[in-house]
C-alpha cells in the first residue's frame, strides 16, 4: 500500500500504454534542455543561498565586529577561535539545550493535535467539518507577527481576556522563563497544525474506504485503526510533516523576537536563531553570529540526511 | 462514515465545533479589538462584543505617515517573488521531471537539503552581500532572497504535478509538431497552473510575513520599509497601543485571508496531490 502512495510513477500497469514504450519521451536525447530549465533556478539559489552560505562559514573564522565593519581594521584570521569562545559559553549550552527541548515540545504538540483534528474531520459531517477548516486556515494563512501581537494581547496582564476567564488576576506571562515559553508554544501550536491537519486529512482521504470499513467491521477500536491501520499507510505524509515542524520549529524567530521582546528578560528565552541575530545585530559581533549559524546549519543538516535515509528506505523515487 | 455510531459522532461534531471556536477565537479578538473604542480596550473586564464599534484605532493606523506606502511596498515585494518563483519553479521542476540526465538525483537532493538552510542564519552574510550589489534600502534587498529562499520548496512541491501530467500527452504534442518550448508554455504550463496557485500560497506567505529581513536590510531609509515595520511602531515602552496594534494586525492579515480564502480548494487538493507522490 505504502507503494501506491509515495511512488505512483512506476505503476506496473499504465492506463492506455503499450508495453514497448519507451519510459520517458525526454530521455532518449535531452541534451541541455534540462539545464536551460534549470538555469535561473540554479543561478539564483547559487548567488543567494549557496554564496551566503560560504560566506557565513568564512566570517565565522574570521574576526569580524564593527571595526572590520566600517572598514576601519582590516579582517584577521581567527580559525576556531570563535567557535571555542561560543563552546565554553555557558549561555550557548544552556540556549542550545532550550530549542531543542523547546522545538521539540512544539512539533510534539503540533502533531498531536494536527493527526487528532484530522482524523476528527473524517468522522464528521460537512458543516462542523467546514467550520473546523475553515478556522484552521485562518490560523494557518495568520503571519507570524500578528499572530505573535495578537497573543500577546489574550495573554496581556492588564487587558487580555485569558486570565480574566481563568481568575489569574495580572498574573504577566512573559515574566517567568516557562510560562513565556509556554505562551510562545501555544502560538506555535496554533498556527502550525493546521498544516498538520489538511496535510494528514488529504492523505486518510487518499486511503480507499473498503479498508477503514473493513477494519471497523473486524470491531477494531478507533485507536486501533490509526495505529495499525492509518498510521502505517501514511507514514510517507507523517514523515514530511513531522520533518517540516522540526526545520520550522527549529528556526524558530518572530514569534520569540516579538513576544519575549528579543528573547526575554536577561535572555532567558533565547533560541539560537534569535540569540545569533542578537550577537551578530545588537552586539556587532558578527562573527559569534556568523558561528551560531553555522552551528544551526550542521544540526539542520543532520535531521535533512535522516530524514533522505527514511525515505530511501521506503523506497520512495526521487 | 455510516459505521460511526450517532451519539458518537455527535459528541465529535460538536467537540470539533468546540475546536473551531478556540481556533478562531484569536482572529476574532483581533478584528473585535480593533473595532473596539480605546476605553473598552484598556479595560479590566473585556468583553467578547462591543456596543459601540469605532473605526479611530483605523484611523490611527493609516494616519501613521507613509502607512499606504509600507502596504503597497509589502504587496510588491510578495507579488514580484510569487510570480518570479512560480516561473523559475516551473521550469526547474519541469527540466527534474521531464527529463533524464547526470546528476538529476543530486540536484533534487541539493533543494530538498536547501529548504533546511535556516533562513535567519544567513542574514548576516546576505546583509553584507545586498551591501556590496548596493540593494541595501531597496526592495530588492527583500525580493532577491526570498526569491531563493522559496524557490526550493516550489520546485520540490511542482514536481508532483508536473508529473501527474501524463506523458502520452507530450509524445502527442510533439508527434503533432509542437516545438518544446509550444509544448511547456501552451500545453504543460495551463495543466500544472493549479499547483502553481498551492504553490505560490507558500512564497506568499514567507513573504509577506518577512520580519527579520524587513528588519534588517531596509535600516535607514523608511520609505522602503514593509508591513511589520508599521505593526511595530505602535508598541511603545510605556504602553502599548493596543487598539493601533490589533488594527495594523488586521490589515496586515487581511490580504493572506483572502489569498487563502481564493484558493483553499486548490490548496487542500495540491497538498495532496504533492504529498501523495
Amino acid at each position: 500500500m505504502t507503494q501506491t502512495l509515495t511512488a505512483p510513477a512506476t505503476p506496473p500497469v499504465r492506463k492506455g500504454g503499450g508495453g514497448a514504450r519507451p519510459p520517458r519521451s525526454g530521455s532518449r536525447r535531452p541534451g541541455w534542455t534540462p539545464w536551460l530549465y534549470l538555469a535561473p533556478a540554479l543561478v539564483v539559489l547559487a548567488g543567494l543561498l549557496v554564496y551566503p552560505v560560504y560566506q557565513l562559514g568564512l566570517i565565522s573564522v574570521l574576526e569580524y565586529t564593527q571595526a572590520q565593519v566600517s572598514g576601519g581594521e582590516p579582517t584577521s584570521f581567527q580559525g576556531l577561535g570563535n567557535y571555542r569562545q561560543l563552546f565554553t559559553d555557558p549561555q550557548f549550552w544552556q540556549v542550545l539545550t532550550a530549542t531543542v527541548v523547546f522545538a521539540a515540545l512544539c512539533v510534539l504538540s503540533t502533531l498531536f493535535v494536527g493527526c487528532a483534528f484530522a482524523v476528527l474531520l473524517t468522522r464528521i459531517r460537512a458543516l462542523p467539518r467546514l467550520a473546523l477548516l475553515i478556522a484552521s486556515l485562518g490560523a494557518w494563512a495568520t503571519p507570524a507577527i500578528t499572530g505573535s501581537t495578537v497573543w500577546m494581547f489574550l495573554f496581556d496582564a492588564d487587558f487580555g481576556p485569558v486570565n480574566r476567564l481563568l481568575g489569574l488576576g495580572d498574573f504577566s506571562w512573559t515574566y517567568g522563563r516557562y510560562s513565556a515559553f509556554a505562551l510562545v508554544l501555544l502560538e506555535v501550536v496554533w498556527c502550525s497544525f493546521p498544516f498538520v491537519m489538511v496535510t494528514v486529512y488529504a492523505g486518510i482521504r487518499a486511503v480507499p474506504t473498503e479498508v477503514l470499513e473493513a477494519a471497523s467491521l473486524d470491531g477494531a477500536s478507533q485507536w486501533r485503526v490509526w495505529r495499525s491501520v492509518l498510521a502505517p499507510m501514511l507514514r510517507p505524509i507523517l514523515l514530511v510533516v513531522t520533518i517540516q515542524s522540526v526545520i520550522w520549529d527549529f528556526k524558530i524567530f518572530t514569534q520569540i523576537y516579538v513576544m519575549t521582546d528579543g528573547g526575554g528578560i536577561a535572555g532567558q528565552n533565547l533560541v539560537l536563531n534569535v540569540y545569533a541575530y542578537q550577537q551578530a545585530f545588537a552586539s556587532s559581533e558578527y562573527s559569534l553570529g556568523a558561528a551560531i549559524g553555522v552551528v544551526m546549519l550542521l544540526i539542520l543538516l543532520a535531521v535533512t540526511l535522516v530524514y533522505l535515509r527514511l525515505m530511501r528506505r521506503q523506497g520512495e523515487e526521487l | 462514515m455510516k459505521l460511526v455510531h450517532r451519539p458518537w459522532r455527535l459528541a465529535a461534531e460538536a467537540f470539533a465545533l468546540l475546536a473551531a471556536v478556540v481556533v478562531a477565537f484569536p482572529l476574532y479578538w483581533m478584528v473585535l479589538s480593533a473595532f473596539k473604542p480605546a476605553g473598552e480596550i484598556q479595560s479590566d473586564t473585556p468583553r467578547p462584543w462591543t456596543l459601540a464599534p469605532s473605526l479611530d484605532s483605523f484611523r490611527r493606523v493609516f494616519q501613521q505617515e507613509e502607512f499606504g506606502r509600507y502596504f503597497l511596498n509589502s504587496l510588491f515585494v510578495a507579488g514580484s517573488v510569487v510570480v518570479l518563483s512560480a516561473l523559475i519553479a516551473f521550469l526547474a521542476a519541469t527540466a527534474v521531471t521531464r527529463f533524464k540526465f547526470r546528476f538529476r538525483t543530486t540536484l533534487l537532493i541539493m533543494f530538498l537539503v536547501a529548504q533546511m538552510v535556516p533562513v535567519e542564519a544567513l542574514t548576516i552574510p546576505l546583509f553584507f552581500q545586498m551591501r556590496d550589489f548596493g540593494l541595501l534600502n531597496t526592495l530588492g534587498a527583500l525580493i532577491l532572497p526570498h526569491l531563493a529562499f522559496s524557490l526550493p520548496f516550489a520546485i520540490w512541491m511542482l514536481r508532483g504535478f508536473v508529473k501527474a501530467v501524463p506523458e502520452a500527452l507530450e509524445e502527442a504534442a510533439l508527434i503533432d509538431g509542437a516545438s518544446r518550448t509550444r509544448f511547456l508554455w501552451q500545453i504543460l504550463f495551463p495543466l500544472v497552473f493549479p499547483g502553481l496557485v498551492a504553490t505560490s500560497v507558500f512564497s506568499f506567505i514567507s513573504t509577506w510575513n518577512d520580519f527579520l529581513f524587513a528588519k534588517s536590510f531596509i535600516i535607514s531609509d523608511t520609505s522602503q520599509s514593509t508591513l511589520p515595520m508599521a505593526l511595530l511602531l505602535f508598541f511603545k515602552p510605556e504602553e502599548n497601543d493596543w487598539g493601533g496594534i490589533m488594527a495594523a494586525s488586521t490589515v496586515m492579515t487581511v490580504p493572506v485571508l483572502v489569498f487563502f480564502v481564493l484558493v483553499q480548494r486548490r490548496l487542500v487538493s495540491g497538498l495532496g496531490g504533492a504529498v501523495k507522490d
